[in-house]
């Protein structure tokens, strides 16, 4: 079956990539989509807690700043949050885990202990203390959640490596006078894709979660940065009346981190063919 | 004995990832910028008494120094004082450890509760109109943002309904302490009232926490009942004629269970987490609370024995995960 028929089959992967197909789109089009795009920065005090209607769709907030127009350019830092975090945990994880599965030795064993102690304390907590010692910016948020999140990436790399390194064409790559370095990237490493991309595609609606904490504890991009998390903070204290303050915010968190976990199960399906034939086992 | 060697193995591994696990949060939480001895002398503090704090809690010391005298402070029971109530921070944790237990041991129960019989349900019936209702609602429960989930819950049940406290834990005092657990102390006391307002109190957060764990009892649940149902002994027992409704209750469970506990286990491990943000939302006075003033107030002691108690736990909760598992899989033996 070809990739794009099983796309229209599999509906988590379809509706996963449509909702992330959105997101991009909005994020990159955020300037022609907005109705409102000055009040990324500027305000309208006079228009502040308007419900929704038919000049402000999503309603004002407290500055009397558009929420839709807010909403479309915090897609933006969303995305880049999500991506550049995921990538450098990636980045750091993956060759940490080949070189751990590869070598089993002290060395490898050692790194893994390393991974296993950022794993001991809640990811949160960690990625507070460092976006609280850094100070509130976007670019501390990103390091702290790289920070913390790139020992999932080394866990599974290591693990899946360490199958991988008793198969027979591991051992044919090393007969042949395969590098070390050559077997890991060229050999093992295509080979343990599919699952590294699946856990990064989940691995970004985690992140995207983790952020919006952030900003709603205060410790992500400071003000008037549209930023989800924060904008749900800010409603607080107008509650109950301004109902749609946390609202919508809260609705676009929702559906953009429901798209990549719907993403990462379809890509899973796909990608791994030892779950789809047990999938399709009848009972 | 395998169990036992296992046991052993990660008892021991224990020390030194705690130990690693300080030298962490040591070196983040003492690069803050922040001068902690200027912020607890106050505004108008001369510079003489800043440095008589700084010497008494030795800040004024090269990091290696200060964080070799917190570890052994740590080994002789010592975790130091809190640099901003004042208070030492065993006692301040100590204090905080019941209403976040109270909140996370409710949170378990009813994630389990809801969790469980949805996720076997779900599975027997797989692919019918309730299998697909629990899964979109599940799929839904697993992407949404704990301190949206509470003010959603806040608007609903607190202002709109009036049916539950918006933040806190208990009108005035709580009840005298037995287990420090509101609700159980309340009863213990016979105290209906208190028991009731307690309830209410105890709801909301509870219910923030438990619904993204429920949510991942009910998809371990599913995915194990499904992999048992298709698995060749259960094909053996239905030919070898025992009744469908025994091989069901009784021997798919209990192997389908066993990859639900391990992530009953990993789940009352994130519930720590969730309590960070739900504390902070609902003014709960636990832990979760503590470490983020804490964090917010540059108190390090604070930060440190959180940690180091968080840390504990996490990693006690695994290894009873691990052995659990061990001991419930007649295969595993």
């Amino acid at each position: 079956m070809s990739m794009w028929r099983r796309l229209l089959r599999d509906r988590a992967l379809l509706v996963g990539t449509v909702i992330i197909a959105l997101l991009v789109l909005v994020a990159v089009f955020a300037t022609p989509l907005s109705t409102f795009p000055e009040h990324v920065t500027a305000f309208d005090p006079a228009q502040r807690l308007k419900p929704p209607g038919a000049i402000f769709w999503l309603g004002t907030d407290r500055m009397g700043a558009d929420i839709y127009s807010r909403l479309l350019f915090g897609a933006r830092l969303t995305i880049l949050i999500a991506v550049v975090a995921t990538t450098v945990a990636v980045l750091i994880g993956v060759p940490i885990g080949l070189v751990a599965g590869y070598y089993r030795n002290w060395f490898g064993e050692m790194l893994m202990r390393v991974s296993d102690v950022f794993l001991a304390v809640p990811q949160i907590v960690l990625a507070i203390a460092i976006a609280q010692t850094l100070g509130p910016a976007i670019h501390n948020v990103i390091l702290a959640l790289s920070a913390t999140y790139w020992p999932f990436w080394a866990r599974l790399v290591y693990a899946e490596t360490r199958s991988q390194r008793n198969e027979i064409y591991v051992e044919a790559a090393i007969a042949m006078g395969a590098s070390p370095l050559r077997v890991m990237v060229l050999h093992i490493l295509p080979n343990i894709m599919s699952s590294i991309i699946v856990r990064t595609t989940i691995g970004m609606g985690g992140t995207i979660l983790v952020a919006a904490s952030l900003g709603f504890l205060g410790l992500g991009a400071p003000p008037p940065t549209p930023e989800w998390g924060r904008m749900i903070a800010e409603s607080r204290e107008f509650l109950p009346q301004a109902w749609w303050y946390a609202t919508a915010p809260g609705i676009a968190i929702l559906l953009v981190v429901m798209g990549f976990n719907l993403l990462g199960d379809g890509l899973r399906d796909v990608l791994d063919p030892r779950i789809r034939r047990s999938a399709n086992r009848a009972p | 004995m395998r169990i036992l060697v296992l046991a052993l193995r990660r008892v021991a591994w224990m020390p030194p990832t705690l130990l690693g696990l300080t030298l962490i949060v040591f070196t983040v939480s003492h690069v803050i910028p922040a001068d902690p001895a200027r912020a607890m002398a106050g505004e108008n503090a001369s510079t003489a008494q800043i440095e008589a704090l700084r010497t008494k809690f030795g800040l004024d010391k090269p990091l290696p120094q200060q964080f070799v005298r917190y570890v052994t402070d740590v080994l002789s029971g010592e975790m130091g004082v809190s640099l901003y109530s004042q208070r030492p921070v065993a006692s301040d944790l100590l204090s905080r450890l019941p209403a976040t237990f109270e909140l996370a041991i409710a949170a378990i129960i009813v994630a389990i509760l809801i969790g469980l019989p949805l996720g076997v349900v779900s599975a027997l019936y797989r692919n019918s109109p309730l299998d697909q209702a629990v899964r979109l609602v599940t799929i839904a429960g697993l992407a949404m943002a704990a301190f949206w989930l509470a003010i959603l819950l806040q608007l609903l049940f607190s202002m709109k309904l009036a049916i539950t406290p918006v933040q806190g834990r208990i009108d005035g005092w709580g009840p005298d302490p037995i287990t420090g657990f509101y609700t159980v102390d309340a009863l213990l006391r016979g105290d209906w009232e208190m028991f009731g307002t307690s309830l209410r109190y105890l709801a909301l957060p509870t219910l923030t926490l438990a619904l993204p764990a429920a949510a991942t009892i009910v998809r371990f649940t599913r995915a194990g009942v499904l992999n048992v149902l298709s698995s060749n002994f259960v094909f053996y027992q239905g030919a070898m004629g025992i009744p469908r409704r025994i091989v069901v209750w009784k021997y798919i469970l209990r192997s389908a269970l066993i990859g639900t506990l391990t992530q009953i286990g990993l789940v009352f491990g994130n519930l720590l987490a969730g309590a960070v943000v739900v504390e902070t939302v609902f003014s709960w006075p636990g832990l979760g609370q503590f470490a983020y003033n804490s964090i917010l107030q540059s108190d390090y002691n604070a930060i440190m024995g959180f940690t180091l108690i968080t840390g504990s736990a996490f990693i006690v909760v695994n290894l009873l995960v691990d052995i659990a598992q061990a001991v419930l899989d007649p295969r595993g033996r």
